[in-house]
C-alpha cells in the first residue's frame, strides 16, 4: 500500500527537473550595458564605432566589459548600474545624434538554457523605475475632421449634379442639407447613398423645407477610429524608439486608449515631449526662376539625393495636420504613386494655391523636431553637454502640378513602390492621425524601483521562513515534506512566471507571499485529515491513503473557487493588480501540484509499502 | 490525543448571528455616512513621493510649493520621516508632476523624486465601476459554482459569508479612516477568495457527514464537522496571519493597506465560514434530504482499504 508507479515518480522528477530548470535564468541578474544603433536601419556599427564608443568611457573612467558588435548594433555592458546614465550621455556626446544610445540590460542566461527558451521574469515598472502613461486618443476629433471632409465633397457633388441646395451644415456629427424641393430632396439621397458609402442619409421635412440629415455608419465610425488608434500607435512606437529605451511597450488598452510604457526612464519631461509632439509636414510651392525675396533653401531627405538643394516659398500651401490619409498606389500605367486624402479646409486651399500654378512644382516638406548636443557650463561651471531641440525641414518630394488639386490629389514621379510605400508611410506618420491627451501618468523612480525589490524578497524570505518553522514544529517528518513542497512550489511559480513571459510586480510579490501562506492549507488539510483518521484507530498505512484521498476533494473545490476570483481579478484589474492575479492564480495551480502529489510521493517513499511502528505527524 | 470532544459551535449560534448583525449595522452605517477614503486610483489627481537625504520639514515643503503657485497642496511623511507625499488639489494635468519637482528642487537640490502617480478623472471612475463590477461578478460566479458543486442552499449561506467578510473589511477601511486603492481592491477580492476557500473546506466536511453520520439532527452534524475541521482552519489561518504580518511589517508603505485589508479579512473570514455560513445552513433546515442527489459523488470512499 502507499506506493506509486514508477511513471508518476518519473512525471514527479521531470517537472521538478524542468522547474528548476526554467526558474534558474532569474539565477543569472543581467548586467547593466548601453546599446548603440544607428537612426536608420541602413547604418552599419562596426569596430571602429566601437572602439570609439569605448575610447570614451575610458576617457570617463567607466568601467566596462563584454563588449560585442554584430553590424547592427554594439553593446557595451557596465560594471556598476549606477554609471549607465553617464556612460550613455558620454558615448552619446562622442558619436552625435546620427546613433541612438540606449539604456539596457545584457541577458546573461548561459546559452543552454537560452537555447531552451529559458529567461528571467520580467519586471513590472514598480520594480525596474520608469515611466507608464496612458493616452487617450481622441476619436471625435478624427469623425469630426471626416465629416467636414464629407461636407465639402457633398457640397460639390451636388453642384456637379446641379441639385440646388438652400442650406448645407455640420453638426452634432450630422450632415444636413436643405432644399426647396421635394424632388432634390430625393435626387441628392440617393447621390449621397451612392457616391458616400460611408453616410447614411435620411428624408424629413422642416416646415416647408426638405432635409436630408446623413450620419456614418457604425461601421464607418469604427473603421475610421480603428484606423486612427492604430496610426498613432505606429507614430508612438517610432517617437518611443528614438528616446533610446530598451523594450518600451506600446499598446493599445480598450477602444481608444494607448499605453506607453518606458523603462528606466527619469526624465519623464523628456519623454513626454517627444511622445506628445506633433511631428510635421508642409506642402510650399517651388519658388519662380528669378524669385529672390520670400524663399527658402531645403535639402533633400533621401539618401539617393543626399546633397540636392531646392528653393521653396515662405509661404506655406498646407501642413501635415489637414492630411487624412496617404497610401500606396498605382496609376494607369502601373506605375507608383502616393494618394493622399486632405480635410476641407486644406483640400480648398490646396485647390485655391493650385489651379494658377499648373506647371510648377510642388514641395512636400517633412519637418522634424530633433535634438542636438551643446557644451554649456552650469551654475557651478562645469561644461555639461545639453540637448537643445531644434527642428529640420528637408523635402521629401517635389513634383510638377499636372492639374488643379483638391480634397484628393497623388504625388507621382516616385522612382519605385518602395519609395512611394516609405512617403505614404512618412506622410502617415509625420503627424499623429487624432490628437492624444496624457490620462494617466505613473513614474517610479530608480531608488524605490530597487528598494521595492528588496523588501519583496524580504518578505518572500521571512513569510517563507515562518512558515517552514511552523509547519515543522506541528507536522515533524510531514512538516518537512510540506516544506519541501512549498519549496518546490516556490520554484515552479517562478518557473512558470518566467516561461509564460508574466510580469513580476510588487503586488505580485505579496501575491506570491500569501501563496506561500494559503499553499500549506492543502497539506494541512491532508494532515490533519491523516491524524483524525489515526485517532479512529485506522492503522498507518490505512491513514495515510484515507488522509490524501479524504482531502483531495476539498483542495479542487477550495483552489477552483479561489481560482475563478482570481481570474476575474485578472479581468478586470489593471497593470499591478493583474501582477497579483497571475501569481495568485500561478501559485493556486503549482501548489495543488506539490501540495498533493509533491508530498504524496515523499510519503509513499519514505513509509510506503513497509511496516511503519509510529507516525511522526 | 484524548477522546473527541465535539464543540457546541451551533449553540451559540444565536449570539453569534447578533454579533455579525451589529458589526455589519456599523460597517453599513460607516460606509453609508462617512464612505471610504478612497485614493488616488479612484478619484484622479496628481500624487507626487520625494525623497531628502535628512528627515523633511513639511512646512517648508507646503511653503515651497506654495510660492511655486500651487494651491493647498497637502504634504504628509510617507513611511519614514525623510520621504514626503505631496497630493495636489484641483483640476489635475500631466505636466503638473515636472513643474512641481523644479519648484523642490529650487528649494533643495537634494530632492529626489521617488514616484509620480497622476491618474485622469475619467479613469478613476472607470477603475471604481470595474472594481464594484469585479466582485459583483467574483461573488455570482462563486455563488454559480458551489450551487452545481454542492446544493443551492450551501451556495446561499457562501455567498452570504463573502458579502459579510467584504462588508466587515470596507467598513473596517471606512471607520478607521484607511485609504482604499487599488490594491486594496486587489486584496478585497483574495479575501473573497481565502473566505471562500474556508468555507468550502467547512461546507464539504458538512456535505460528508451529512451522509456518513447517521443522526438526524443537523446542528449535530454541523458541530461535528465544525469540531473536525477546527484545527485545520486555525492551523491554516495562522500561516496565512503570519506570512500578512511579515507583508505589514517589512513589504514597505505601498502595499501597507493591501496587508491591513488581508489581516482584517482572514479573521473576519475564518469566522463567518463558522458562524455565517453554518449558520445559514442551518436557519434553512439543511437537512440529508438536499444532499441526496449529489450522493454518486460518494464514489472517492470506493477506494477505501
Amino acid at each position: 500500500m502507499n506506493r506509486y508507479p514508477l511513471w508518476k515518480y518519473l512525471l514527479i522528477l521531470l517537472v521538478v527537473i524542468a522547474g528548476f530548470i526554467y526558474a534558474l535564468p532569474n539565477r543569472y541578474a543581467p548586467d547593466p550595458a548601453i546599446q548603440l544603433s544607428g537612426q536608420s536601419g541602413s547604418m552599419v556599427m562596426d569596430e571602429s564605432l566601437m572602439q570609439q564608443a569605448m575610447a570614451a568611457l575610458d576617457a570617463a573612467q567607466i568601467a566596462y566589459f563584454g563588449e560585442l558588435v554584430d553590424g547592427k548594433s554594439i553593446l557595451i555592458r557596465l560594471r556598476d548600474a549606477e554609471q549607465q546614465l553617464a556612460a550613455k550621455s558620454v558615448v552619446q556626446e562622442a558619436l552625435g545624434l546620427d546613433y541612438v544610445v540606449a539604456l539596457n540590460l545584457a541577458s546573461n542566461t548561459p546559452e543552454w538554457l537560452a537555447d531552451l527558451g529559458g529567461a528571467p521574469m520580467k519586471l513590472g515598472l514598480d520594480l525596474s523605475g520608469g515611466v507608464h502613461f496612458l493616452l487617450q486618443v481622441d476619436t471625435t476629433a478624427v469623425i469630426n475632421t471626416h465629416l467636414d471632409t464629407r461636407l465639402s465633397e457633398a457640397k460639390a457633388a451636388l453642384r456637379e449634379a446641379r441639385i440646388r441646395y438652400k442650406s448645407a451644415s455640420l453638426k452634432d456629427q450630422v450632415l444636413s442639407f436643405t432644399f426647396t424641393k421635394a424632388e432634390w430632396q430625393d435626387q441628392a439621397t440617393s447621390l449621397i447613398r451612392k457616391e458616400f458609402r460611408d453616410l447614411l442619409p435620411a428624408e424629413s421635412q422642416d416646415g416647408s423645407l426638405f432635409v436630408v440629415s446623413a450620419t456614418m455608419s457604425t461601421a464607418a465610425v469604427k473603421e475610421k477610429e480603428e484606423y486612427a488608434v492604430s496610426q498613432n500607435i505606429t507614430t508612438l512606437r517610432k517617437r518611443v524608439n528614438e528616446l533610446g529605451v530598451s523594450e518600451p511597450i506600446v499598446q493599445r488598452q480598450g477602444r481608444d486608449r494607448i499605453i506607453v510604457e518606458l523603462p528606466g526612464v527619469q526624465d519623464t519631461a523628456e519623454a513626454k515631449r517627444i511622445i506628445g509632439k506633433t511631428a510635421n509636414l508642409e506642402f510650399r510651392l517651388e519658388a519662380k526662376p528669378g524669385q529672390i525675396v520670400g524663399r527658402e533653401e531645403f535639402i533633400f531627405r533621401s539618401e539617393s539625393e543626399r546633397g540636392r538643394t531646392a528653393w521653396l516659398e515662405k509661404k506655406v500651401v498646407i501642413s501635415g495636420d489637414s492630411v487624412t490619409n496617404a497610401a500606396l498606389g498605382y496609376d494607369e500605367n502601373g506605375m507608383s504613386q502616393v494618394d493622399i486624402t486632405l480635410d476641407a479646409s486644406g483640400g480648398r486651399d490646396m485647390h485655391y494655391a493650385t489651379r494658377n500654378n499648373i506647371k510648377r512644382s510642388l514641395g512636400v516638406l517633412f519637418i522634424e523636431s530633433k535634438a542636438r548636443l551643446e557644451k554649456q557650463r552650469n551654475e557651478a561651471g562645469e561644461e555639461v553637454s545639453v540637448a537643445v531641440p531644434y527642428v529640420e525641414k528637408s523635402i521629401i518630394s517635389l513634383a510638377t502640378i499636372q492639374s488643379a488639386l483638391g480634397v484628393q490629389f497623388r504625388v507621382t514621379g516616385l522612382d519605385n513602390p518602395a519609395e512611394a510605400s516609405e512617403l505614404a508611410l512618412l506622410l502617415r506618420a509625420g503627424a499623429l492621425a487624432a490628437p492624444m491627451y496624457f490620462v494617466e501618468e505613473r513614474t517610479i523612480g530608480p531608488s524605490l524601483g530597487a528598494e521595492n525589490i528588496s523588501i519583496g524578497i524580504q518578505s518572500v524570505q521571512i513569510g517563507m521562513a515562518v512558515v517552514v518553522v511552523f509547519m515543522l514544529l506541528y507536522y515533524r517528518v510531514f512538516g518537512l515534506f510540506a516544506n519541501l513542497a512549498l519549496g518546490l512550489n516556490l520554484v515552479l511559480l517562478v518557473a512558470a512566471m518566467s516561461l509564460l513571459g508574466a510580469t513580476l510586480t510588487l503586488p505580485g510579490i505579496a501575491g506570491i507571499v500569501l501563496t506561500v501562506g494559503m499553499a500549506v492549507d492543502a497539506n494541512v488539510l491532508i494532515f490533519s485529515r491523516i491524524r483524525e483518521e489515526l485517532k479512529n484507530g485506522e492503522t498507518i498505512q490505512g491513514a495515510i491513503n484515507a488522509g490524501y484521498d479524504r482531502a483531495f476533494v476539498s483542495i479542487v473545490d477550495a483552489n477552483i473557487t479561489t481560482l475563478i476570483v482570481a481570474v476575474i481579478l485578472y479581468a478586470v484589474g489593471s497593470g499591478p493588480v493583474q501582477g497579483f492575479a497571475v501569481t495568485l492564480s500561478l501559485g493556486i495551480l503549482t501548489s495543488m501540484f506539490t501540495a498533493i502529489m509533491g508530498t504524496r510521493a515523499l510519503a509513499n517513499l519514505v513509509y510506503g509499502g513497509r511496516k511503519v511502528e509510529k507516525l511522526w505527524i | 490525543m484524548s477522546e473527541q470532544v465535539i464543540y457546541n459551535f451551533m449553540g451559540r449560534r444565536r449570539l453569534a448571528a447578533i454579533g455579525s448583525i451589529v458589526l455589519l449595522v456599523v460597517a453599513i452605517a460607516s460606509l453609508a455616512t462617512k464612505g471610504l477614503v478612497l485614493g488616488l486610483d479612484f478619484t484622479g489627481g496628481t500624487q507626487i513621493e520625494v525623497g531628502y537625504q535628512q528627515a523633511a520639514e513639511l512646512e517648508q515643503v507646503r511653503s515651497a510649493l506654495e510660492q511655486g503657485g500651487f494651491k493647498n497642496p497637502v504634504v504628509v511623511h510617507f513611511g519614514t520621516e525623510s520621504d514626503v507625499l505631496i497630493r495636489l488639489q484641483g483640476q489635475p494635468e500631466a505636466g503638473l508632476s515636472d513643474q512641481v519637482m523644479a519648484v523642490l528642487k529650487v528649494a533643495n537640490p537634494g530632492v529626489e523624486l521617488r514616484r509620480i502617480e497622476f491618474v485622469g478623472p475619467q479613469i478613476g471612475e472607470e477603475l471604481r465601476d470595474d472594481g464594484g463590477l469585479g466582485m459583483l461578478a467574483a461573488l455570482a460566479v462563486v455563488m454559480l459554482y458551489v450551487a452545481i458543486r454542492f446544493q443551492y442552499k450551501f451556495s446561499i449561506a457562501a455567498v452570504c459569508a463573502l458579502v459579510h467578510d467584504v462588508i466587515l473589511t470596507l467598513g473596517f477601511f471606512s471607520l478607521f479612516n484607511i485609504e482604499f486603492d487599488l490594491t486594496v481592491l486587489a486584496a478585497v477580492l483574495a479575501v473573497i477568495g481565502y473566505s471562500l476557500n474556508d468555507t468550502i473546506v467547512v461546507s464539504d466536511r458538512i456535505r460528508e457527514n451529512f451522509r456518513l453520520l447517521r443522526v438526524a439532527d443537523a446542528s449535530e452534524v454541523i458541530n461535528e464537522s465544525l469540531t473536525q475541521t477546527l484545527g485545520r482552519t486555525i492551523i491554516t489561518s495562522l500561516t496565512t496571519l503570519l506570512v500578512l504580518l511579515a507583508l505589514f511589517v517589512v513589504g514597505g508603505e505601498l502595499i501597507h493597506n493591501f496587508s491591513i485589508a488581508l489581516i482584517v479579512g482572514v479573521f473576519v473570514g475564518t469566522y463567518s465560514s463558522i458562524y455565517v455560513a453554518a449558520n445559514i445552513l442551518l436557519t434553512m433546515n439543511i437537512d440529508r434530504e438536499d444532499l441526496m442527489p449529489t450522493e454518486k459523488e460518494g464514489v472517492e470512499f470506493d477506494g477505501l482499504p
